[in-house]
């Protein structure tokens, strides 16, 4: 998806001008004028600068304000794309409860089936995955992966 | 000199070298498949080097690398493929070479002359990285403040073909490194209340998002069908490579130069490296009209090239902590998690750890010749590996990788946030490299930024007052005005 610059530039400007009126809030240094203020003004100007210049060839280019990619015109590819930010948000969502070893496994299967690996084949590689992953980190390094429902059979 | 045999000590030890040889393999693996690229390979080893000493941790990292690096040539002279972007320069010569059944020439000059690079980097870091600190030590809060942004600025206008673009994506990864309680006042920036934020973004799944999110994006909408691995069996690929170290001696060195040079410049890496030697290559052939029918030339030259920029780039890395390309900025962090802080001090403090990565790069370029050989014969059962598996087992390790760092689902947002905006930067022509160096630079360049401006009591003269920061800084403001004069000159001239 390419978006035109001038929309770009414009976002980017008004960010930088958000930031100018937000960093005027900013406590002083006493006795001193340069501040935790200073360098994100610096950064915000420069941002309302590009902003300008991107809008000015934005609008010379003449491309329309949004153009589409070939693939979000595919559904399997934008089913695609969305699965991969779907399993990712059903990780933050689910694995406190879920637990890793189910919320991995489930996310596995999900995304397998959706980019065509046949299920004989992606229901015992997800699990067999999944739990390396879980012995790497969790055995071998030690990071407190949850265990959610399975707690109490924990290993 | 005991310091060297301390080093040897560290490195030479079972659990060293057990790291070596399997992030060796890792590393020949992730180079292998196409859509995984050496800096993913740092990014996912992070995680797991968490857990180690100082010197297996980054042994890991020099070692995967390397190996990436030279892997990359394997799916480009099979597939027309490049493994990794940085073989991407002459992939297209490579494959004519497989069509005219020279894949072994192919693939022996590319791990070859990869070793030769590789080595050649090392010897340079080795030599220059001790002296240049020796020189760095004396540098005030001036020298740093202009050495930063003349390593910013670099990433900026060198690399890029649209520089608004690069400075917006610069600007922008300095805005997030303002990010959280780590300013001049303590003051909390940015957080909305935030908790998680008071601490910054975590570099690392940030990290992991854009090169490795995004990437798993980038293959989940990709249109292109399965490309198919051409030629038959692989005889020995060492046959005739004392030749073409014969017949080439100046385009070798010509790569290996051109190759650490381009490394340690900050944002430029092996990818740019290679392209860049690939077209010197073609430029100063004496047969410039074979080049793309399967000629061997470009393949050393470049070949030596993206291996020796590994290890140019660990040169501004270890004596400023400004990295050379985007895998030694996670590698910064890195030396920062384990108590190695770049800068000159470096070489004062850690000199046995030091000497120990020296060691490693070599090791890492030595066995590179076994193992490579390796990988170039399983290469087909390699690239058999369907990516439709690999990307989504990619993702959960990703996961778990950036959970691992601070134990936080926090962490996994990050990753989805930062995937989803790289993809979005790339898609869009906005280069990922300038916002990556500013966040990772930010906070060094306002620390050193503020101190100056207090010093000089907003002076601006005082930051060109000392020699160095005064020749450094008129360079930085050169490479910032010559777009705008070369703008004028072209208005005049119309």
């Amino acid at each position: 998806m390419k978006i035109n610059d001038a929309l770009v530039g414009a976002a980017i400007a008004v960010l930088g001008i958000a930031i100018l009126v937000h960093i005027q809030g900013y406590p002083t240094i006493p006795g001193q004028k340069y501040g935790p203020a200073i360098f994100p003004g610096v950064i915000a100007a420069g941002l309302v600068i590009c902003g300008a210049l991107l809008i000015r060839t934005g609008l010379r280019s003449g491309t329309p304000l949004v153009t589409l990619g070939a693939w979000m015109r595919s559904p399997r590819h934008v089913a695609n794309f969305l699965f991969v930010l779907g399993a990712l948000l059903f990780y933050i969502v689910a694995s406190d409860w879920l637990g890793f070893v189910l919320t991995g496994m489930l996310m596995l299967i999900a995304l397998f089936w959706q980019f065509g690996v046949r299920l004989r084949f992606a229901v015992p590689v997800a699990i067999v995955a999944t739990l390396l992953v879980h012995m790497l980190f969790y055995k071998l390094m030690r990071v407190p992966l949850p265990w959610g429902v399975l707690q109490s059979v924990s290993w | 000199m005991n310091e060297i045999a301390a080093a040897f000590g560290l490195v030479f030890q079972p659990y060293v070298l057990a790291v070596i040889f399997g992030s060796a393999l890792f590393g020949l693996f992730v180079g292998a498949i196409p859509g995984l690229t050496a800096t993913m390979a740092t990014a996912l080893l992070v995680p797991v080097t968490f857990f180690m000493p100082p010197v297996p941790a980054i042994a890991a990292i020099v070692t995967a690398t390397a190996m990436a690096i030279f892997a990359g040539d394997i799916p480009g002279a099979l597939m027309r493929i490049p493994g990794t972007p940085a073989s991407a320069a002459y992939v297209d010569e490579a494959y004519a070479m497989t069509r005219k059944g020279q894949a072994e020439l192919a693939l022996g000059s590319g791990l070859v002359f990869s070793v030769i690079g590789g080595i050649f980097g090392t010897i340079v870091l080795m030599t220059a990285a001790p002296w240049l600190a020796e020189f760095a030590i004396r540098f005030s809060s001036f020298e740093y403040f202009w050495l930063v942004l003349l390593g910013l600025t670099c990433a900026v206008f060198i690399t890029i073909d649209n520089p608004l673009k690069g400075v917006v994506a610069l600007l922008f990864g300095l805005l997030i490194s303002t990010i959280g309680l780590d300013n001049p006042a303590g003051h909390p920036r940015f957080t909305f209340g935030v908790i998680e934020l008071l601490g910054s973004v975590g570099l690392i799944p940030m990290m992991i998002g854009m090169f490795a999110i995004s990437e798993i994006l980038r293959f989940s909408v990709s249109m292109e069908g399965k490309a198919q691995v051409v030629g038959a069996a692989v005889g020995n690929v060492f046959r005739g490579m004392w030749t073409l170290t014969k017949r080439y001696p100046g385009p070798i060195m010509r790569g290996n130069v051109v190759g650490t040079a381009i490394g340690a410049l900050p944002g430029a890496g092996a990818d740019i490296a290679a392209w860049i030697s690939y077209a010197l290559s073609k430029r100063f052939s004496k047969e410039p009209e074979k080049f793309g029918t399967g000629h061997v030339e470009g393949i050393i030259e470049s070949g030596a090239s993206n291996n020796s920029a590994l290890a140019g780039a660990w040169i501004p890395a270890l004596v400023f902590g400004i990295p050379g390309d985007s895998i030694t900025a996670i590698v910064i962090g890195v030396l920062y998690l384990k108590g190695m802080n770049p800068g000159p001090t470096i070489f004062l403090n850690n000199v046995s750890n030091v000497y120990a990565i020296f060691i490693v790069f070599l090791l890492a370029n030595l066995i590179m010749i076994p193992l490579g050989l390796l990988a170039i014969k399983a290469a087909k059962q390699i690239l058999r590996m369907p990516r439709d598996v690999l990307m989504p087992i990619i993702l959960l390790f990703c996961i778990v990788g950036a959970f691992a760092i601070n134990n936080s689902i926090f962490a996994v947002g990050v990753l989805l946030v930062f995937g989803v905006l790289a993809y979005f930067m790339e898609e869009n022509g906005y280069p990922v490299a300038p916002a990556i160096l500013g966040v990772i630079l930010g906070t060094m360049l306002e620390e050193h930024f503020v101190t100056s401006m207090i010093k000089a009591d907003g002076s601006w003269f005082a930051f060109f007052e000392r020699p160095i920061a005064g020749v450094l800084g008129v360079a930085t403001l050169a490479i910032w005005l010559w777009p705008l004069y070369r703008g004028m000159r072209t208005r005049a001239a119309r």
